[in-house]
């Protein structure tokens, strides 16, 4: 059953983890304009440099 | 004084008709000085909705000179633009927007709501943090109760314990805080809501399971404790979510209403500033078409106000130099300036102002069914808790088991159902409303609006469409009304914008000019044509307010009425409110006669006309005393004092500011549809509002013996609070399902 101090806290670690990326993606600003976002990746990237020629 | 303007060339013409709304206002006043030497500006942008619209407008607005950097927001529809160039170029920016078919106007936030922003922000960590919490100690809570049967060891199931606290404790203390403030505010009030129940509930399940865990037990209820905080979570930021989003949507239908006004500085320049900059005694300039910012004295001009928005009244009236004239006027025809004589926070009438606080008082007084559930709900729980407590303590004599009893009576009953009863309906009803063009302000909204019983109609822009439309179309030769219509384009008078729409192509129009209270004037293919006033066009007046004559050459005068007409679906939406029992009233500031008209139409038998404010108030006083939950329908300023004071109260999107700002609901839709739709689902929200507390309250009568008699575990406890949580909000979800009933 010792193997349960290591799986018991590893996996507590786990989940610590993707609580700390949710606040993280939270106060950065990801959950802003989740519509926009969804927008976005249909614009083309290189609109301005095909315009300016490159 | 007579103002003339200046000859219009068609290209000014083709921008004054531009389909949206009103002038574009101008930014320079809302620029914020930024550490970098750029200033920031935010705009709302309206009806922006696609990935095109997104791209369009970044692309376009960062080519405006002097802006750096354009960020469109789609899902707020807010524009941030960093801008380095002059502060009254900004204006190209709207002018941008305008050309490329967007509305605009500027994004002020109240202090009120970057703390709304902030609380919603620190629910959603607060619920992350819970929702982590619970997941992982359930992970650590299985493996106990599948243990139960003795095979797991005691050592094994202490650690376990040990663990679940660990992570129990600080996640409780972090996501239970916004409880915890409401619960310790209301007792500190020296009264009880239903956060004082769980916050106790909470912090009794958390110290009894440490001791628990401390001597080894077998019972802790670290999950109980934990997942009750994620539920309630949950139904809270889901309710403060729906109403920030309707506070904001209502904010942008004001925010696209002029902020800003022009002054004449000392020198006789005119600086643009914000409507709330301006001191009493500055000259304020107002062009035809826009409203008046402040009550003053018109010292220059001449023109034609329309009070409709202040009175209910549905003609013109003029005015000139010496005459006084009230905030929230609209400017029909001249360029007039005006003396102002109160800053503009006075300005909305200071009575206006006194009798809205009155009603909102009254209101205030409101206890919603949610509030009463837990005055009745609280002291028993606790007085149940306490027996409990000495029952155990007293035949028992040990104090743990007396305390673990009461506090999984604490954890059973603790309102999980009841606090997610109210929010679920309330998000799940103003979510469907939502979908309609309604907006619901109030959080007691809807269950004031399941009670009304009579309803009381403004005329002007409710009924009716506040606008004035042709009448006589036709009686009049339709190459005359396309001339007629070429010449109205290049006017902003209402009578003028009711033709304009007629208006087709091909028409040469050279020396078009507007004189001031009288019309246009203008050759129309070389002939010279005139549109406006009877006498301006030589013909003998009928009626002079609400009819327009035109004359081309020496052609024969022709005359053009006008009505403000009813909205589209005016008379089936009052038939199908009298046939669900509402009693139908109208309260009108308009004269006698276009009420009675209106009344006689939509076959409504009550109607008042010449209704100042407070006679307004007073019928819905007197109404109130006679028993009768009143909904009010207004828009105007004069409104505004009677939407406070109903029982409830909805505005059109159209309606002034005050109006908006003191109605329970607004609705964006040019029928009065929505009306019904708002009273249909509000009663099905309260009904299943009601149904909620019921199934709570068996809920709770099954489980409180329960949990008396020492029976509950922490497997019993965490079932039974899921399966009501998720019956609840199943329940409330059945208002929204059916919203294609309505």
């Amino acid at each position: 059953m010792s193997i349960l101090l290591m799986l018991a806290p590893a996996a507590v670690m786990l989940g610590a983890l993707g609580l700390a990326a949710f606040v993280w993606a939270l106060k950065s600003g990801q959950y802003e304009d989740p519509e926009g976002a969804a927008a976005r990746i249909l614009l083309d990237d290189h609109q301005s440099e095909i315009e300016r020629g490159g | 004084m007579t103002f003339a303007a200046p000859p219009l060339t068609a290209f000014d013409a083709s921008l004054s008709r531009a389909p949206l709304g009103e002038a574009v206002f101008d930014p320079a006043p809302f620029l914020r000085a930024q550490a970098s030497g750029k200033s920031r500006l935010e705009l709302l942008v309206r009806g922006a909705k696609c990935a095109g619209c997104l791209a369009k407008i970044e692309r376009e607005i960062a080519r405006v000179p002097g802006v750096v950097e354009a960020r469109f927001n789609l899902s707020t529809g807010k524009l941030a633009i960093a801008y380095a160039g002059a502060a009254e170029r900004a204006i190209a920016i709207p002018l941008r927007l305008r050309e490329l078919g967007f509305d605009s106007g500027p994004y002020d936030p109240t202090e009120a709501e970057i703390e709304d922003r902030r609380e919603a922000r620190e629910l959603l960590i607060a619920l992350a943090v819970a929702g982590f919490a619970s997941g992982n100690i359930m992970l650590l809570s299985i493996p106990v109760w599948a243990g139960g049967d003795g095979s797991m060891g005691d050592g094994a199931r202490t650690l376990f314990h040990w663990i679940s606290g660990l992570i129990a404790l600080p996640a409780a203390l972090f996501a239970g805080r916004p409880f915890f403030r409401s619960a310790w505010q209301a007792l500190s009030r020296g009264g009880a809501n239903m956060d004082v129940p769980i916050s106790l509930g909470v912090l009794l399940a958390l110290g009894v399971s440490i001791l628990e865990t401390a001597q080894g037990g077998a019972h802790a209820f670290f999950d109980a404790a934990v997942m009750l905080l994620f539920f309630l979570l949950i139904g809270r930021y889901l309710d403060r979510r729906a109403r920030n989003r309707s506070r904001s949507a209502a904010r942008t239908l004001l925010a696209l209403q002029a902020r800003e006004a022009r002054v004449l500085g000392p020198d006789g320049a005119v600086q643009v500033v914000r409507v709330s900059d301006i001191a009493p005694g500055a000259l304020v300039l107002v062009a035809a078409g826009d409203r008046l910012p402040v009550d003053g004295e018109i010292v220059a001009g001449e023109s034609a106000l329309d009070l409709s928005l202040l009175t209910g009244e549905s003609a013109p009236a003029p005015i000139g130099v010496g005459m006084r004239a009230q905030a929230g006027a609209l400017n029909l025809d001249g360029v007039l300036t005006l003396r102002a004589e109160r800053a503009a926070a006075q300005s909305t009438l200071a009575d206006l102002a006194r009798l809205i606080e009155i009603g909102a008082q009254n209101r205030s007084r409101y206890v919603e069914m949610a509030a009463k559930a837990a005055r009745a709900y609280v002291p028993i729980v606790h007085s149940l808790a306490a027996l409990t407590f000495l029952a155990w303590w007293a035949f028992g004599g040990e104090l743990r088991p007396a305390l673990l009893a009461a506090a999984s009576l604490l954890i059973i009953t603790c309102p999980c159902a009841l606090g997610l009863a109210a929010p679920a309906v309330q998000v799940a009803a103003s979510t469907a409303l939502f979908a309609r063009g309604v907006l619901v302000k109030s959080p007691t909204a809807l269950e004031r609006l399941a009670e009304i019983d009579h309803i009381v109609f403004d005329k002007t822009g409710v009924l009716t469409q506040g606008k004035a439309v042709l009448q006589n179309i036709a009686a009049i030769d339709p190459r005359v009304l396309q001339e007629a219509a070429a010449l109205a384009t290049l006017s902003r008078h209402p009578l003028a914008r009711a033709v304009a729409g007629f208006a087709v192509a091909g028409f040469v129009v050279t020396e078009a000019r507007e004189i001031a209270g009288q019309g246009v004037q203008a050759r129309l293919d070389g002939v010279e044509a005139r549109l406006g006033r009877a006498s301006f066009v030589g013909a003998a007046p009928q009626h002079a307010e609400t009819e327009m004559w035109f004359r081309k050459g020496e052609e024969a005068p022709q005359r053009f009425t006008f009505k403000d007409s009813l909205r589209a679906d005016a008379r089936e939406t009052i038939a199908a409110l009298c046939a669900e029992g509402f009693e139908i009233d109208i309260v009108s500031g308009d004269a006698q006669a276009p009420v009675m008209e209106v009344a006689e139409q939509l076959l409504i038998g009550r109607a008042i006309a010449e209704a100042k404010p407070g006679d307004k108030v007073a019928r819905l006083e007197a109404l109130r005393a006679a028993g009768r939950k009143v909904l009010m329908v207004g828009d105007g300023l004069n409104d505004a004092p009677a939407l406070a004071a109903a029982h409830a109260s909805m505005a059109p999107g159209a309606a002034s500011e005050a109006s908006q700002n003191a109605a329970d609901l607004v609705f964006q839709s040019a029928d009065l549809s929505p009306i019904l739709a708002a009273l249909r689902t509000a009663k099905r929200a309260k009904a299943r509002m009601r149904e909620n507390f019921l199934l709570a309250a068996i809920y709770n009568a099954l489980a409180a013996p329960l949990a008396m008699a020492g029976l509950v575990t922490p497997l019993i406890a965490a079932l039974a609070m899921s399966g009501s949580s998720i019956l609840v909000t199943l329940n409330a979800l059945r208002v929204s399902v059916k919203k294609g009933a309505s």
